[in-house]
Parts: structure tokens; C-alpha cells; sequence
């Protein structure tokens, strides 16, 4: 076996909710140590919403908690009180990285901004995540991620173009992440070869903005607002999500070419829309674009969605099912055979899945450990990395401080 | 190459042979400051034939979409079917730091250059490989459409995106699937050099895009055995989340308990401010408001009011009084309300590029981190055809301007 790549990586993790947890994951699966530096007195949002198992809440029962934090050490330190802070600090001290994702300005408020941390250990790179970034008129504006893809322009060009917008959930929480960790990435490369820390401000609007680039710059040089079009494309059709056998089973379905046309015909028996000259070519397909869908769907409505599946993907078409919940983690034997889902023991919640890193390196893949109870590493972390003694820590235990 | 900025990742020589699933990867890689060499097939990739078009001019230098996928990037044609090809990108492979591919799975293995024959010339070389179902498993030669990746990647979260009484509705004008899969091959690629540094020695990245949309598949499902659908809430309820305003929509939701702070309680003293809050709506008991307990006259009541107020409202507005009255209140914005936005402005996101086939600089989309040190910064446009050949042939291949004429004469490049 060999070590995890970044082993040896020392990470300070004030993150909480999603973007931030998210992204140091992405460290601790593959190796760093991270240090979830987080308190009773201010619980992490994800340690007191739902689902938890059973429905029945508590710190140590939650499914996103459980599945955004895995691999991490944690520690309960109330940085709200003096000494808590100066706790802190030690860590920040002994961090290559420190990471925080309050909303803006917050960790300055508090004391341990980058000025601080870097007078604390000049060496250090320290990363503040949040929605709008650190400057600017609107960075005082607190944010969810539904929000924050309405105003990245993800949302308007979702859904249907006879109607508003689509509910598109928290879309840009996803795209952050990626972000956060591929600049604290070349950050740390960049460290190494030149010593020099730095303050990586990131904003989750900039990182959303680079999922419509082509967008912006149609609008930029062409003066043209791209809309939202349902499952349609200007290069594909039909091309979107048909109804299939069964409570929501649905085909995705990408027809590219004449070619890939005449193929779908055969797959469906040659029923008369497939041989109808009004589908019979690109531009006909589009101009007939309602009447040529629920010709489809007369047919797909009929059809197993997986069996489908596996028959037009043979004849050389773009297709595939919608798993449910149980495909995804029990039945699909691609992603099992890929063993992304991967089952973790939890000693309070019992057998859970958390997906593993996408990013499967074939020297030094990542490795998932279950998400920490709250606390579960103060004894280990605060005599093993800062040397306090078992009464220093009965001390501050009393105290409130670790708590 | 001078006038290549100094960036994070400066040192680092990256051969990029994507295609639309991950041109964004070299991209990203480029604008913090490697040096991408973007190989295109003779007569330029396929990828320029994606639209939209500058003027709507179909010409294949001219794709917007290929405008932004290769900001910072050099571009060379090289045939890498034929043998001369494969030779010269072996020349290549010795120098570089970074392939990145997104083949069909056994491609280039098929070529003599799958990653077991590129690491014997190259044992540091780092092979991003990104493909529809990864390398491995029983769909690798599954194509994968951005639609089909929303739903066998993305599943569970698709199906609470749309309206109930329709199907589930992806995000649409292209390929969002692809740049999650760009981002995450940037993340894997960088593991990967951090672990070069302790071993010397290079591996191959495997991504697989349908891996890169998992975004909320496990939780509700494992503890609990709950599939969400669209439209279906937990509130005995109806209530309003997006709504229109002046020019287009914003969105939005009343919220009780202490959370009114930076919900109710500011916007609708921002009404009342304007006359437009009635007493009933002033003297509302936010506290013990919630969407669990209220009745629906009381919510239709609310969002009649509401909808009378941000109707006087255009988005611009709506962003100056949530800024003001400090409301968690955002508008949806286009592209247009994008460029326009001082928010942008402030954090010094749009930079002008040279084009100077057009004669002209044009205002890109540009960082999405504002670093202390060498934030990233678009150093380039896209490459034209060919734009490098002869800067790369001839000046670091060492390829006399017959040799060159031969390789162009035979197809080659």
C-alpha cells in the first residue's frame, strides 16, 4: 500500500455547511491532514438539519455531514471566547493551509484574518471561500447556493422557454468546490517551489460564471441573451428526457446525425415516424421538433428505460437511463463495478455511502474514511500535534473552551 | 512565449488533445499560467464547428465556443493517426509535463500511444484521461451527450430540477456536464504533480464524467429510503420562489424565526419605505411565521403584496435594495445583467483580450479567484489553426521549413 499523495499536507479547516467542507474532502481523501476545528456552541449547519438516519436528529447522524466530511480529525474549539482563539491560532501556526468559508469579512471580524494568520506563520496559504468574495458592493450579501446560480446566469437559462425560470437547487455549491480545491492545489505547488504563501480570495459567483463563458461572450460581441430551452439542443435532435415504463423512468436521448436518425428507427421496429420525410433530415427534425417528440415518446413510454438503454447505445445513439436512489448505490453495475460508492461503518449511524473522489488516480487514488464524530480527535490532536498534557486539556474542557 | 504571464503553474508544459468533454481543463490550467499547446487535428478540431459565432459568422476561427474553451492556449495541427504523427508527438510527450485526452477509452492505446508505451518515453508524465464512463467498467464505450450525463450522472438531483407536471429539465446551451469534468481533471492533475514531487514518477488520471455529477445521490436515500422528486415540498403550502420583477425575475422566499432578520423583516421595510407594505404586512409576526404551520390565504396574501412591489422593481434595483437593506434577495440574471454588474466590476473579473485577426480587443470573462499572488489571468485568445506551427516545428522541434513542407505535403500537420 502505498501512502496517500498528500500525506504529510497540514490543514487548519474553520469551514463549515457545504463549499468548504466540500472542498477540504477533497484533501483529506487523499491524504492531508485535516483538522475540522469546529464547536458545540456553534454547531455546523449540516450537524443540525436533515435527513438524518432515522429521522431522529443529533450531531453525529447527519447524511450530508457524514458524506462532505469524510476523512477529516475533529476538534471542538469555541473560537467565540479568548482562549479559544489563542487555541486557534496554535493550529494556524501549525497549518500549511488554512481555510474558512464564513461569510464575508466574518474570520477578520473575529481576529484571525489573513493579516493575522500570516504574522502567526508567514508561510501560509490561506483560503476564504464565500459567495461573492471578500470585496466589492455586493460581498456583504449572505447566500445560498440557489442564489448564487440566479445571479451567475445559470438559472435563466434553465427550464422551459414558456415559462420562468426552473427551480435548479443549489447548482453553483457544485461547481465551487472544484474551484476552491484546484487553486489551493496550485497554491501549495507553487509554495513549494517559490516558499511563498498567499491569500486565496474565492468567489463562488466568479467560479459559476466560468460554467457560461460561450454565453457571456455571445452576449459580449453578438449583443445576444442565450435563453433556456428545456432538454433541446441546436445540434441534436431529438435530443432530451422521454418518459419510459414505470413511476419517473425516463430515456436521455442525444440523436446527433441522419445516421444515428436511421439507427433509432431500427431500434424502435420502424414504426411510420421513423420513415416520415418530415424527420427525415436535421433541419426537419428541428422545424417538427413538439410533434417529432411525442411521436417518441409513444413509443418510449412503452420501453424498459435500462433495457433501452443498453439497445440504443448498441446501435450507436447517445442514450441512457435515470437510475433512481437504489440503482445508484445498490443496482448499477457499471458504478458498482467502478466501486465509486463506497460503504463506510459508522459507529452511530451504522453502514452508510459516501461517493469517492471522481478523480481516480491509478498510483495514488484516494482513500474514503467516515466523517468524525464531533470532537472524536481532541484527545489525539491536541496532545498529538500541540503537546498539551491531559490536565491543560481537563483545564479548557472546564473551562468551555474545548467545547 | 514571452509574453506569457508569469502564473502559479508557469513551469509546466501541457499537451492538450480534448475535445468539447474537457477542452475547459487545459483552459483553466492555462489561464494560471502553463503553457498549453492545444493539438488540433489537420484542418482544425471538429469543436470549432460549435456555435454561437462571432457576427454569426460560421467560420471556424470564429466560434465563441471555441473562443473560450482555449483562452491562454498555443495551438498546432498534428495528425496523430498517421505514423509521422505519432512520432512527433512522442518528440513531444519527452518535454511535457501534462497530456490531457478525452478519446474514446482504448484510442490511443490502439495508436501506440496509450499511457503504458507514453510513460516508457516519459515516466513523470501525468495522462489526464477524460471520458464519458472513465476508463474501466462495463459502459466505457457508452457515449455520453451532456443529456445523458445529467441523468445517469446527476440523476437523483435532475429529478428535482423543473416543474412536476413535465420532465426533469437540464441546464440548457450546452455542456455543463463537460466542465465539471474539466474542472475536476485540473484537481486530479494537480494530485497527481503534488505526488510526483515525492515519487518522480507521473501517473494516469482516469475521470469519468458521469463520476463528476454525482452531486446528492447518497443521503436521503440511504438513511431514510426517500426519493425527492420536483415540486414536492415538505410544506402543506404553496409557495412562490421565483418571481417576476420589472425586466425579469428574481428570486426569492419569506422566512420566519430568526432567519426574518435578513429575509422578511428588511425587505418589507424596504416596502414600507416606498409606501407599498400594508399595515397587516408591517405589523406581521415574522417570529412565529413558518411554512410548516401557516395557511395558505396567508401566503397568497403575503405574495400579492410582494409580486405589486418587485413588478415596480427592474433587476438592477432589486440588487441596490438587497444590498441597502441587507436582504438575502438576489436577481436572475442573463448574460447581459452579468456584464453589466458592479459587483464584477469591483473585483476586476473582465479582461481585455488582443484579437488581432479582428483588429481588435474583446472583453472576456476572467478570474475566478482573486489571489494575492498571480491570480489567474487569461494570457491569450484561442489559437487559429495552426496559428503556432511553425513557433513549435520549427523553434523547439528543430524541423527545417522542407522537413516542414514534407509534414504539410503528406497531411501530417
Amino acid at each position: 500500500m502505498t501512502d496517500l499523495p498528500l500525506k504529510g499536507l497540514k490543514v487548519a479547516d474553520f469551514c463549515w455547511v457545504w463549499t468548504g467542507p466540500t472542498t477540504t474532502r477533497v484533501l483529506a481523501d487523499y491524504g492531508a491532514t485535516v483538522v475540522k476545528i469546529e464547536s458545540k456552541a456553534r454547531l455546523d449547519t449540516w450537524r443540525i438539519q436533515p435527513p438524518f438516519k432515522d429521522n431522529i436528529p443529533g450531531p453525529n447522524r447527519g447524511g450530508v455531514f457524514n458524506t462532505i466530511n469524510t476523512s477529516k480529525y475533529s476538534v471542538t474549539i469555541n473560537i467565540s471566547k479568548p482562549k479559544g482563539k489563542e487555541l486557534a491560532k496554535r493550529f494556524i501556526k501549525w497549518a500549511d493551509i488554512v481555510t474558512e468559508n464564513f461569510a464575508g469579512g466574518s474570520m477578520k471580524e473575529m481576529g484571525l484574518g489573513y493579516d493575522v494568520c500570516k504574522e502567526i506563520n508567514p508561510g501560509v496559504i490561506m483560503l476564504s471561500s464565500s459567495m461573492m468574495g471578500q470585496s466589492g458592493p455586493w460581498s456583504i450579501l449572505p447566500g445560498y447556493g440557489d442564489l448564487l446560480s440566479a445571479i451567475s446566469g445559470v438559472t435563466e437559462i434553465s427550464g422551459w422557454p414558456d415559462r420562468p425560470p426552473s427551480e435548479i437547487g443549489y447548482y453553483t455549491d457544485f461547481v465551487a468546490p472544484r474551484f476552491n480545491a484546484l487553486t489551493l492545489l496550485t497554491a501549495i505547488d507553487y509554495k513549494r517551489r517559490t516558499g511563498k504563501g498567499q491569500y486565496l480570495d474565492i468567489a463562488q459567483h466568479q467560479g459559476g460564471l466560468q460554467y457560461v463563458l460561450p454565453q457571456i461572450l455571445d452576449y459580449e460581441v453578438n449583443q445576444r441573451v442565450p435563453i433556456r430551452d428545456g432538454n433541446r439542443d441546436n445540434y441534436a435532435s431529438p435530443h432530451g428526457l422521454f418518459r419510459c415504463k414505470g413511476d419517473n423512468r425516463y430515456i436521455a436521448l442525444s440523436v446527433n446525425n441522419n445516421e444515428e436518425w436511421l439507427a433509432l428507427g431500427r431500434v424502435a421496429g420502424n414504426p411510420p415516424w421513423a420513415n416520415d420525410p418530415k424527420y427525415a433530415t436535421f433541419e426537419n427534425r428541428k422545424a417538427n421538433e413538439d410533434e417529432l417528440e411525442r411521436d417518441i415518446l409513444t413509443w418510449t413510454a412503452t420501453q424498459d428505460d435500462k433495457d433501452l438503454m443498453f439497445k440504443l447505445q448498441k446501435a450507436g445513439i447517445g442514450a441512457g437511463y435515470l437510475p433512481s436512489p437504489a440503482d445508484f448505490l445498490e443496482n448499477d453495475e457499471h458504478l458498482k463495478a467502478r466501486k465509486f460508492y463506497v460503504e463506510l461503518d459508522h459507529p452511530e449511524i451504522g453502514k452508510i455511502h459516501a461517493p469517492r473522489q471522481p478523480a481516480l488516480l491509478s498510483e495514488t487514488p484516494a482513500e474514503t474514511r467516515r466523517a468524525p464524530l464531533i470532537g472524536e480527535h481532541n484527545e489525539e490532536i491536541f496532545k498529538g500535534i500541540l503537546g498539551m498534557t491531559d490536565d491543560e486539556i481537563a483545564e479548557l474542557v472546564i473551562e468551555e473552551i474545548i467545547y | 512565449m514571452a509574453e506569457k504571464n508569469e502564473g502559479m503553474l508557469s513551469p509546466y508544459r501541457i499537451l492538450d488533445l480534448t475535445d468539447e468533454k474537457a477542452l475547459l481543463c487545459g483552459k483553466l490550467m492555462g489561464d494560471l499560467g502553463a503553457d498549453v499547446l492545444k493539438i488540433e487535428k489537420p484542418g482544425g478540431d471538429d469543436t470549432r464547428r460549435i456555435g454561437p459565432f462571432y457576427h454569426d459568422e460560421n467560420d471556424p476561427n470564429k466560434s465563441l465556443f471555441w473562443w473560450a474553451m482555449n483562452t491562454s492556449k498555443r495551438g498546432i495541427t498534428l495528425d496523430i493517426e498517421k505514423l509521422s504523427g505519432q512520432e512527433i508527438l512522442k518528440k513531444l510527450v519527452k518535454k511535457t509535463d501534462f497530456l490531457l485526452e478525452s478519446f474514446p477509452v482504448g484510442y490511443m492505446d490502439k495508436l501506440g500511444l496509450g499511457y503504458q508505451d507514453l510513460k516508457k518515453i516519459n515516466p513523470a508524465l501525468i495522462m489526464v484521461s477524460i471520458t464519458p464512463f472513465g476508463q474501466t467498467g462495463p459502459y466505457k464505450n457508452f457515449k455520453g451527450p451532456d443529456m445523458v450525463e445529467w441523468a445517469m450522472g446527476a440523476g437523483t438531483y435532475l429529478q428535482t430540477m423543473g416543474d412536476i407536471d413535465r420532465v426533469p429539465v437540464r441546464i440548457s446551451q450546452g455542456f455543463q456536464c463537460y466542465y465539471h469534468a474539466g474542472t475536476e481533471g485540473v484537481v486530479g492533475a494537480l494530485i497527481a504533480l503534488y505526488s510526483r514531487h515525492s515519487t518522480g514518477r507521473g501517473q494516469q488520471v482516469d475521470i469519468s464524467i458521469q463520476e463528476c455529477m454525482n452531486f446528492t445521490t447518497p443521503w436521503l436515500y440511504d438513511l431514510n429510503k426517500i426519493s425527492q422528486v420536483r415540486g414536492i415540498t415538505l410544506f402543506s403550502v404553496k409557495v412562490k420562489h421565483i418571481w417576476p420583477c420589472q425586466d425579469g425575475y428574481v428570486m426569492w422566499s419569506y422566512t420566519g424565526g430568526p432567519n426574518a432578520k435578513r429575509h422578511s423583516i428588511p425587505l418589507v421595510n424596504w416596502m414600507a419605505s416606498e409606501g407599498m407594505a400594508s399595515d397587516w404586512l408591517k405589523n406581521f409576526d415574522w417570529m412565529n411565521f413558518s411554512h410548516y404551520h401557516t395557511i395558505q390565504e396567508i401566503i397568497d396574501r403575503l405574495e400579492a403584496e410582494t409580486i405589486a412591489f418587485f413588478k415596480t422593481k427592474t433587476k438592477a434595483q432589486i440588487m441596490e435594495g438587497a444590498v441597502k437593506y441587507r436582504i438575502m434577495l438576489y436577481a436572475i440574471v442573463t448574460a447581459k445583467d452579468v456584464r453589466e454588474s458592479p459587483q464584477l466590476a469591483a473585483r476586476d473579473f473582465w479582461i481585455e483580450i488582443e484579437h488581432p485577426e479582428l483588429g481588435k480587443k474583446i472583453t472576456y470573462p476572467g478570474k475566478w479567484s482573486n489571489n494575492t499572488l498571480n491570480p489567474p489571468q487569461i494570457s491569450r485568445r484561442a489559437p487559429l489553426i495552426g496559428e503556432h506551427n511553425r513557433e513549435v516545428y520549427e523553434k523547439e522541434l528543430g524541423f527545417s521549413k522542407a522537413e516542414l513542407g514534407n509534414l504539410r505535403k503528406a497531411g501530417v500537420i
